[in-house]
């Protein structure tokens, strides 16, 4: 009996290496070549390069104007997540806390404007925002928290309704208004919820194209995502650079899920079962 | 003590102001537009069911429908397939191991859309070409140079992006099984094949309803990595839905007949979950 637990768990220890193995060739393959010359990726397109240079990364960090898509990146993503996690905690807050048909009506249109995909509304879209002036970054983190407010809410919501209203009648005794509540002792006690509600809508952002690609138009303002069709020209194509340049892409979302993996991963899992 | 009725409208008009010049007033535009001969500027013609009519007959845009609908089912299923196969190997007692293979399979999901796009585009070009020429097999030969290997290049690069966020749903519900019930059947005699079949599979119903439901809504909705795999060539022959609308409202200039796409297109998407949510829980129901 016990000897066979040993042969199971071999057997599944030696499987899940061979799908990891096969899982993370890919990402082998695009690293292993982004280190050879433009020469070498056409002979050797498998083997590990000759002679690695790092020449690629220092054109493609160049050419893709990395720090500054970064930053631009970096602006979108952390306004938009800030601006929601206080927008939606507030919403779902005033909706706990004041149950009854106005707020179940009010949850229920939230719900029903999930059902509509981006595309219905992309081309409108454009021209309401387009009419007011607001095809800029201010424009796109409002459609995000518009985007995003639904789902966000059902998280916080969820929350909230496991939280007591003694908490906050003992503080409102004490003379504290709504706001003071809602920011000193309420939020800090949503902090699992905060991270999850941040954890979906930063990888979204991040990594968004589509809404960008519409609303973005000056060069100097492009994110990582708008900034990688410069390696994929209509007829050009230099591999080279381009591989380096998904490295690079890539490295800082690998780099913080090193770090934070455990609350990724929860936060996704989260997110999604909810 | 209830919320005072002004505060409570403070507290959610910034996400209620948003929702409407996000989502409410376009979409209530968007289904006028539909209507319309609209060229981004102006509407310059009230044209009735036109752009619908039009739609139907569209081949190329049927084509997309039809495209979308295929790499989604086989998505699906494969997804599906993998993640819960991953989940399973994953949530046995393999120790350290364990943490270890979930960082990997979960990895790809990070990736964005357009990321994930090229870097299968070189495998598919290049990585495929060094096997084709290390092995000879014509398997590996042309890849995205035709319309099925364009679909498959699709597929597989899905089934690496969403497996191992399906998997991670799946743990949820697999780590939730209580010990007790697994280690009874256990003693009672049943190997691990019963056991999945008999007291883990059944118990996973609700799971089911939720993983086919975000597979299947994540893959009709794809953009990203059809446009970075493919751009929808050879001849729009891998052109998904959400492209061709893309398409027509931004290099053909003709919005209103895009938007009557993208009505149709979200009518098709809400009617085929639903009738997914509908199937699933029956089957939670019976079980």
């Amino acid at each position: 009996m016990r000897n066979n637990k040993r042969i199971s768990r071999t057997v599944f220890i030696l499987l899940g290496t061979v799908l990891s193995l096969l899982w993370l060739y890919p990402l082998y393959l695009i690293v292993t070549n982004s280190l050879k010359t433009k020469a070498e990726i056409f002979t050797n397109k498998l083997g590990l390069p000759t002679s690695p240079t790092l020449a690629n990364y220092k054109d493609a960090f160049l050419a893709m104007d990395f720090y500054r898509s970064f930053v631009n990146s970096f602006i979108i993503t952390f306004f938009s997540v800030v601006i929601i996690c206080i927008c939606t905690s507030m919403a779902a807050y005033a909706l706990s806390r004041r149950p009854g048909k106005l707020s179940s009506f009010i949850y229920f249109g939230f719900a029903l404007l999930m059902l509509v995909p981006f595309q219905a509304i992309m081309i409108p879209l454009v021209s309401v925002f387009g009419s007011i002036d607001m095809l800029n970054r201010i424009g796109l983190i409002i459609m995000y928290l518009g985007l995003a407010s639904s789902m966000s809410i059902f998280l916080y919501y969820g929350t909230l309704r496991g939280l007591p209203q003694e908490l906050d009648e003992a503080s409102l005794i004490d003379g504290s208004n709504r706001f003071q509540i809602y920011l000193y002792i309420i939020f800090p006690l949503l902090k699992p919820t905060t991270i999850t509600v941040v954890v979906i809508n930063a990888l979204w952002f991040w990594n968004d194209y589509l809404l960008p690609s519409i609303v973005i138009n000056k060069d100097g303002l492009y994110t990582i995502p708008l900034k990688m069709f410069y390696f994929f020209g209509e007829y050009t194509k230099q591999w080279h650079l381009a591989l380096a340049g998904l490295v690079i892409a890539i490295l800082p979302v690998i780099i913080v899920y090193m770090f934070l993996q455990k609350h990724i991963v929860q936060g996704i899992s989260e997110g999604a079962v909810k | 003590m209830k919320m005072k009725r002004l505060t409570y409208w403070a507290f959610l008009a910034p996400c209620m102001l948003a929702l409407l010049i996000v989502i409410i007033i376009p979409f209530a535009l968007g289904i006028y537009y539909s209507f319309t001969k609209y060229n981004g500027f102006q509407v310059t013609a009230f044209v009735g069911l036109d752009n619908y009519v039009k739609a139907f007959l569209d081949e190329r845009f049927l084509r997309s429908l039809w495209f979308t609908s295929a790499v989604s089912f086989v998505s699906v299923i494969g997804i599906n397939l993998i993640g819960l196969g991953l989940a399973l190997l994953v949530t046995q007692s393999i120790g350290k191991f364990s943490t270890l293979f979930r960082t990997v399979f979960f990895m790809p999901n990070l990736i964005g859309g357009i990321i994930l796009g090229f870097i299968w585009q070189f495998i598919f070009l290049k990585g495929f070409e060094g096997l084709f020429e290390l092995t000879g097999l014509s398997l590996f030969n042309g890849w995205l140079s035709t319309p099925e290997t364009g679909f498959w290049g699709l597929v597989i690069l899905l089934l690496w992006q969403m497996s191992g966020y399906i998997m991670i749903i799946y743990i949820s519900f697999l780590v939730n099984i209580p010990r007790e019930v697994v280690e009874a059947s256990i003693i009672d005699g049943a190997n691990a094949w019963q056991t999945f079949w008999r007291i883990k599979f059944p118990l996973l119903a609700p799971v089911f309803t939720i993983s086919l439901f975000l597979s299947l809504s994540n893959t009709f909705k794809v953009y990203d990595q059809n446009m970075a795999l493919t751009k929808g060539g050879p001849f729009h022959s891998t052109e998904m839905a959400t492209m061709n609308i893309y398409n027509t409202a931004f290099q053909v200039n003709d919005m209103g007949y895009a938007q009557a796409k993208a009505i149709i297109f979200m009518f098709i998407i809400t009617v085929i979950t639903l009738i997914q949510l509908y199937l699933t829980r029956k089957r939670e129901i019976d079980l």
